[in-house]
């Protein structure tokens, strides 16, 4: 049944491979970032025990989520932060639209969220009358075209400097034409600084919630999360219910191996840590505080102890940028908010294994996003295992979607597989069939084809193995 | 939304995910550790990498280093918070004419046209900085408001050398962060930057195009 709905990451793969600009725009910025990320750990045996460290702190914040979970509510509602709760991505779009609309706000500045990517607020908060424009400038670059992120990280890194000096000159008011970055930045700079002065609203993403003290904690560059989350009279955040962790200590090991294994940065431009909107005596800050915590299938695959590995994930964006495929094909070919390696097991978990089949067998499993992994999410392992259940229906499986993967013509060749194996004449007959005139079968011929499209057709050996040795007269075969 | 949230931890609780918590080896962290007086030096080569401007200063000195910066760089004026402790002991040596010291004392919402269009520079002080990546730490509060080290193109920041730590772990640890943070904290390691086109850097995006740090040798 999936092969009507699928989405084919074939097809679109195929299509980003012939496209030599996207290449050369992706190869340069992966090779850049695997270099830089590597001058970060010089020290091997610094990089495995910090993996070790931060794996470790992330697992702990994981079997002790709902008791975190409530402790952070009750320290930041303590703190003044308004902290709301969504099942689902629809639920939490009608939260923030309840909350801008009972303040009467027209505008919503972004800082950078991929929650909000996976929720298709901007897409929602328009349709309703409300301007969500993106701050970050990879963000506002491909706000501009009506694009998605091909990065988690750097979101516009499919385009080039020439592509997108040609887009603001078309579509930034009084621009030139220029292909020097710092006129490019400066643009970008005046236009958003007056959108953060005239926002009625800002709204930013959660790198790490901090359950001790109810603190929202921030990684930027830029400053746009700081102008998003201080300069607008109200601050509304989104999170994925899996990002607290128990304390503050807790947070600096995660914060030093996330930035080096992004970016190959030792160190952010900003760590904010917010507690609180505006308090007593303060002269700026937001008045109002609220956050939004969204579930949207995390529970479910929180409940399966190998899977909830993925929900350990710090989005570093590391599996993306060393992986082969990826790099390659880029962001846009997964047609999924979360590209690469991790969006390979997420994607599939949270919209089903069956819908998303696609995605769990486009990968050559050769272990470089396992290897990079901060916090050594197996993703591997997990396609395996993903693999499997997307057509098995095992009991006790938790997995969305398990056993819809299943197809006709897959289930046929097995049975046939099966019959064969099981019943030694049947087999006799079609080795003696493929030995002789395997060869005259066209490369185009069904299941052949899907083979041939990228390799050559194999060539059966004249005779099968056990004719060979039945004729050197070896008994019993 | 509250049945979302009884949904959702009522989920989260059947899972029944328990088990033994794994332990957690902090040896990686407290390898990294310096003596007092090489932190600085340390700290600058972080923050240098990343463009950030260096001033010497003595404990005494210090308001001298910042005015005549101000005289230098021909600011019209200068951001300033009034009642805290750096504020108060550079306006307490500020000589009239010149660079006009502007206090930030009223709420945002009386002069946020100002703020954007008229400030050539904003002063605040640091509570601390980060020798292993190079780093200070800010406490923005009612005397030194957040928005004073975001908004102003340039930010000059006082950092003391005997307030460094090690790394952003043990100064959490030191300035007590875990247990009790202030509405507002950060870590500021360079002028705001950017690498979104192309992976080209770019500095001065949204924030401040120049971080100027002013750094007090106070260890004897």
């Amino acid at each position: 049944m999936h092969a009507d709905t699928e989405i084919k990451f074939r097809d679109s793969a195929a299509k980003a491979l012939l496209d030599p600009q996207l290449r050369a725009n992706f190869r340069r910025a992966m090779d850049g970032l695997i270099f830089k990320r590597k001058a970060q750990f010089p020290n091997p045996r610094d990089l495995e025990d910090l993996r070790d460290l931060s794996t470790a702190i992330r697992s702990r914040s994981l079997l002790n989520l709902p008791a975190l979970l409530e402790q952070f509510e009750t320290q930041a509602t303590k703190n003044g932060i308004q902290v709301h709760w969504a099942e689902t991505c629809d639920q939490a779009n009608e939260l923030i639209l309840g909350i801008l609309r009972s303040k009467g706000a027209k505008t919503l500045v972004k800082g950078k969220s991929m929650v909000s990517e996976e929720m298709h607020l901007n897409a929602f908060l328009e349709e309703h009358g409300i301007e969500a424009l993106e701050s970050d400038l990879g963000e506002y670059i491909i706000q501009l075209d009506g694009e998605t992120p091909s990065h988690i990280i750097m979101p516009a890194i499919h385009k080039n400097k020439n592509q997108i000096a040609r887009q603001f000159s078309q579509k930034i008011k009084d621009a030139k034409y220029t292909e020097d970055v710092d006129e490019l930045t400066a643009m970008a700079r005046k236009v958003l600084r007056q959108k953060f002065l005239d926002a009625d609203a800002g709204l930013s993403g959660v790198n790490f919630a901090v359950a001790e003290t109810g603190t929202l904690c921030l990684v930027e560059n830029e400053g746009n999360g700081r102008m998003s989350t201080h300069v607008p009279p109200i601050h509304i955040a989104v999170m994925g219910l899996e990002k607290v962790v128990a304390t503050l200590e807790d947070v600096a090991p995660l914060y030093a191996i996330l930035t080096r294994s992004a970016t190959g940065q030792a160190v952010s431009t900003y760590f904010n840590l917010i507690t609180a909107p505006r308090g007593a005596g303060e002269k700026d800050g937001p008045q109002e505080m609220h956050l939004v915590i969204l579930d949207n299938g995390r529970s479910r695959i929180y409940a399966d102890p190998q899977l909830q590995a993925t929900l350990r994930c710090i989005r570093c964006g590391a599996c993306m940028n060393h992986c082969p495929v990826y790099t390659r094909v880029g962001g846009h070919a997964y047609e999924a908010v979360y590209p690469g390696p991790i969006g390979k097991i997420l994607t599939p978990q949270t919209e089903g294994v069956g819908v998303r089949h696609d995605l769990i067998h486009g990968s050559s499993l050769c272990g470089a996003c396992g290897e990079v992994c901060p916090v050594k999410i197996p993703i591997p392992e997990i396609l395996v295992r993903l693999r499997r259940e997307a057509t098995h229906e095992d009991v006790g499986s938790q997995v969305n979607g398990k056993g819809t993967g299943r197809t006709a013509t897959e289930d046929w060749a097995w049975r046939l597989w099966a019959l064969a194996n099981k019943r030694p004449a049947l087999y006799r007959v079609i080795t003696w069939f493929a030995t002789r005139f395997g060869n005259a079968l066209p490369a185009g011929a069904p299941l052949i084809k899907d083979w041939t499209r990228t390799r050559t057709k194999p060539v059966p050996a004249r005779r099968s193995l056990s004719e060979r040795v039945r004729a050197k007269g070896v008994p019993h075969v | 939304m509250s049945d979302a949230r009884t949904a959702i931890l009522g989920r989260l609780r059947a899972s029944g995910q328990t088990g033994p918590l794994p332990d957690l080896d902090t040896a990686v962290l407290e390898r990294k550790q310096w003596p007092a007086t090489e932190r600085a030096a340390l700290l600058r080569k972080g923050m240098e990498a990343v463009h950030t401007e260096f001033l010497e200063a003595t404990p005494a000195d210090w308001p001298a280093v910042v005015r005549a910066c101000c005289d230098r760089e021909g600011f019209k004026n200068l951001l300033f918070g009034p009642t805290s402790e750096a504020g108060s002991a550079l306006a307490a040596a500020w000589a009239p004419g010149g660079t006009h010291l502007m206090p930030y004392d009223r709420p945002v919402e009386a002069f946020k046209d100002e703020l954007f269009t008229g400030v050539d520079a904003g002063f605040t002080g640091t509570v601390g900085g980060i020798a292993e990546t190079g780093g200070l730490l800010l406490m923005p509060g009612p005397a030194e408001p957040r928005l004073m080290s975001l908004v102003p193109p340039i930010h000059i920041a006082l950092l003391r050398s005997s307030t460094i730590q090690d790394t952003f772990w043990s100064a959490v640890k030191h300035l007590g962060w875990g247990r009790a943070l202030p509405p507002n904290a950060l870590l500021i390691s360079g002028p705001s930057k950017t690498a979104d086109i192309e992976q080209t850097l770019a500095y001065g995006v949204h924030g401040p195009k120049r971080l100027i740090v002013v750094l007090v040798d106070d260890l004897y």
